[in-house]
């Protein structure tokens, strides 16, 4: 990497989430659901010339021995009305939305979004989500489940006739016959700004990993370290190849939580409080739970793993993405809980917690730089643990150390997402 | 003081996709002091515009009292995403979301989902009474005060006050609860279009399956009649069915190219009539139209002490005069009685209770 150029870093901002990560026990955190709360991390992410804003979405309310997960922040608007709001209120800020497939239909999609384009004037960008579970299924027509083996499908599927239907727009009818689609459409909606609003896919698994390579403009992927993180963004740029596709074409985006202190050690002082209230007593026993598939309501967490074996399948919680294989996790948990001397709670702390960035701001813009110039990511979807205000320190104190090292834009210069990822408005075939 | 009036409009403008238009429309409908403005929205190729729900999210940071009532289908559309899309316009309008209930019919609507043929019109009301009831349980699912942020116990909210919905019906079934916690009015306001041929005594299946959809579910009905007599049989036989606090606007147009044209509409408005409670005004073009609205109908209203000077309320409903309704389920609560069960599936019903 000596030679070349420094890389230009991407940035996003992940609207805090409905998990445990977003800290709501916080006097300082804010309403997740008023229209206020969007409108100022979405400010704040354009006053930091970020790349784009993510909204996040689970359809079904997370559940816990048949009821509902009271422990985390809950709660959240429908994302494409959302940004679609917020379109009138910033001017240059992509704006991402999560969409499952399973539970969408393509021309129903392919409008939305190229509506949602149009309205924002080319920074419309769709993060496609899966789902097999019939738990979420309850909620809609389509009903229960969709074979884990065909989630893929229908998502690639999907994908590409969202773009069908987005080449065509304004000048054509799509017919369209796949093995889960039967259609033929013309949307009312013009042509996208963009040509194809951009697309964002998670996933780390090989199959993952592959249908972001044929098909996906940005990965949110999420990594540990930044050795594993090389190790996925070579991966997963070499298969690009395959699909007729250059490395800049595909930009890998790590979610990852930060930590800032005006010294090193008030950072770290302050990254284990912030666990320590990501993961109360309560929470602590339900990820127990979600890993032994059993109920440990009077386990003593300050006390070490429960003594029993997992039970595999138990359905205890449900709408959660799944951890793993319970019986390989717990020997994990044990060892690692063995090795460090480590409680119930401090273990859960240990092993659930997301890559993060700890440190000033001097280092942690080092750190960021460091990951992308050393190709472990081309940028980070950062995830602020408060809302609103948990990303103005950020933007305040860190990017403008990341723009004085030249690797970030002090101004946008263009007006698109597209323009802002350096990806080309796609011609039609 | 005179009656109080009250107007809408309808934005539709073929052929426009961009936002600046929009906002120039919502501005003059604003300075009008309109209840509220809708807009037109189907899966037909043509006429050539963006999704209505979306296009009226764009406007709701750039108003300030305006109601906006986009129409949303429920043939094709999932009853969920439809509720949560509804009460998150709600959200990020702070309380001036409403819902036109819209289905479609043809069957190239339905070749562009492909999931299903095209069904007749019965059928389709069938269905979007369905859809009304699953948004109206979704959004009631959260009682209002579920969000307890509790830090002695670590609990975000009181899982007492969320509800599964359980809907089961012969299309679709939905379990809940919402995943957007109840929206600022508690329940957007509810709009149905109907004819009066759909409430003569020989109207067909279609027709009176709309009737039925609207006497049960709506808010507000925007009201097709003829002539002022039509108009009167009409809104009576509404208001019988649909109870006293149902609003009817009757559907006119709003065709304003001149001054004589204004004072003609003025003296349409003014004479009022025809038992229904204002006007839902259909422009030719709206930009042209809206402007002589504005300027020179709307004015005149206020001279003569027919319409608000500006807007006196937040919300939608409290531009219309209509209560925030108490969730169903917080009601099924403090009344365990079985009169209250029965109830509970009649969200009108149980908003009476509350009026």
């Amino acid at each position: 990497m000596t030679d070349r150029p420094l890389k230009q870093i991407h940035l996003a901002a992940h609207f805090p989430g409905v998990n445990n990560t977003t800290v709501w026990s916080d006097p300082a955190s804010g309403s997740q659901v008023a229209f206020d709360s969007f409108r100022h991390l979405a400010a704040t992410a354009e006053r930091g010339r970020f790349d784009f804003f993510f909204l996040a979405e689970g359809l079904r309310l997370r559940e816990v021995k048949g009821r509902i997960h009271d422990l985390d922040v809950v709660g959240r608007p429908e994302s494409i009305t959302v940004l679609g709001a917020l379109a009138a209120v910033t001017t240059r800020l992509g704006l991402a939305a999560t969409v499952n497939a399973t539970f969408n239909e393509p021309y129903e999609l392919a409008r939305r979004f190229a509506s949602l384009d149009h309205l924002s004037g080319g920074r419309a960008a769709w993060n496609m989500v899966t789902s097999s579970d019939a738990f979420t299924g309850e909620n809609f027509r389509r009903g229960g489940y969709l074979d884990r083996a065909d989630r893929y499908t229908r998502a690639a599927e999907t994908v590409a006739l969202a773009r069908e239907f987005w080449d065509a727009a304004g000048t054509g009818t799509v017919r369209h016959q796949g093995p889960q689609f039967d259609v033929e459409g013309t949307l009312s909606v013009p042509r996208p700004p963009q040509g194809h609003p951009v697309v964002i896919q998670a996933g780390d698994s090989d199959e993952g990993r592959e249908f972001a390579a044929a098909t996906a403009d940005v990965v949110f992927s999420r990594h540990s370290t930044l050795a594993a993180g090389q190790a996925f963004h070579a991966d997963v740029k070499r298969r690009l190849a395959a699909y007729g596709r250059k490395p800049d074409e595909l930009k890998i985006m790590p979610g990852v939580t930060f930590v800032l202190g005006d010294t090193e050690e008030e950072a770290v002082e302050r990254a284990a409080g912030i666990r320590r209230a990501q993961v109360s007593p309560a929470t602590a026993i339900n990820f127990l739970e979600q890993v032994w598939g059993v109920d440990l309501a009077d386990h003593d967490v300050d006390g070490p793993l429960p003594a029993v074996d997992p039970v595999r399948d138990s359905g205890l919680v449900q709408g959660r993405t799944s951890l793993g294989d319970p019986l390989e996790i717990a020997a994990k948990w044990r060892a690692v809980a063995a090795e460090k001397g480590l409680s119930s709670r401090e273990l859960v702390i240990e092993v659930t917690g997301r890559q993060s960035f700890i440190g000033t701001p001097a280092s942690v813009a080092a750190q960021i730089d460091h990951h992308v110039q050393s190709d472990a990511a081309d940028g980070f979807i950062l995830v602020p643990h408060l809302t609103p205000g948990g990303l103005d320190d950020f933007v305040d104190r860190v990017v403008p150390l990341l723009q004085e090292r030249g690797v970030f834009r002090t101004e946008y210069t263009g007006t698109t997402l597209r323009d802002h990822l350096g990806l080309p408005v796609p011609g039609r075939p | 003081m005179p009656r109080q009036l009250h107007l809408s409009a309808a934005l539709d403008s073929p052929g426009h996709v961009d936002a600046a238009h929009f906002t120039a429309l919502a501005g003059l409908a604003e300075r009008a002091a309109l209840d509220f403005v809708t807009l037109d929205d189907s899966y037909a190729a043509e006429p050539l515009r963006l999704d209505a729900l979306a296009t009226f999210a764009r406007l709701a940071p750039v108003t300030r009292g305006l109601g906006l009532v986009p129409t949303v289908t429920t043939t094709h559309t999932e009853p969920f995403h439809t509720s949560i899309s509804v009460n998150t316009l709600d959200w990020v309008s702070e309380g001036r979301a409403g819902w036109l209930v819209g289905v479609s019919d043809t069957e190239a609507e339905a070749r562009a989902f492909g999931r299903k043929g095209a069904a007749p019109a019965d059928e389709l009301w069938a269905e979007a009474a369905d859809a009304a009831e699953v948004a109206v349980r979704l959004w009631d699912s959260w009682e209002d005060d579920a969000e307890i942020r509790d830090t002695a116990t670590g609990r975000f909210v009181d899982r007492a006050k969320l509800h599964h919905i359980d809907f089961e019906g012969p299309r679709f079934s939905v379990r809940g609860p919402s995943i957007t916690p109840r929206p600022p009015q508690g329940r957007p306001v509810i709009a149905v279009t109907v004819t009066a041929a759909d409430l003569a005594p020989d109207a067909g299946p279609g027709g009176r399956a709309r009737v039925a959809t609207a006497a049960r579910y709506a808010d507000v009905v925007l009201l097709d009649a003829p002539d002022r007599a039509t108009r009167l049989t009409a809104a009576t036989e509404l208001r019988l069915r649909g109870g006293e606090a149902l609003r009817i606007l009757a559907r006119i147009p709003a065709a304003l190219p001149d001054g004589a044209a204004a004072d003609s509409l003025l003296t349409e408005v003014t004479e009022g009539g025809g038992g229904v409670d204002g006007f839902h005004l259909l422009p030719a073009d709206p930009a042209r139209d809206l402007a002589a609205l504005a300027d020179r109908v709307v004015p005149a209203l206020r001279e003569r002490g027919l319409f608000r000077a500006g807007y006196t309320g937040r919300t939608l409903r409290e531009h219309l005069g209509l209560a925030r309704p108490a969730s169903r389920y917080a009601l099924a609560a403090t009344i365990p009685s079985p009169a209250s069960a029965a109830s509970a599936g009649n969200p009108t019903a149980t908003a009476e209770v509350t009026r």
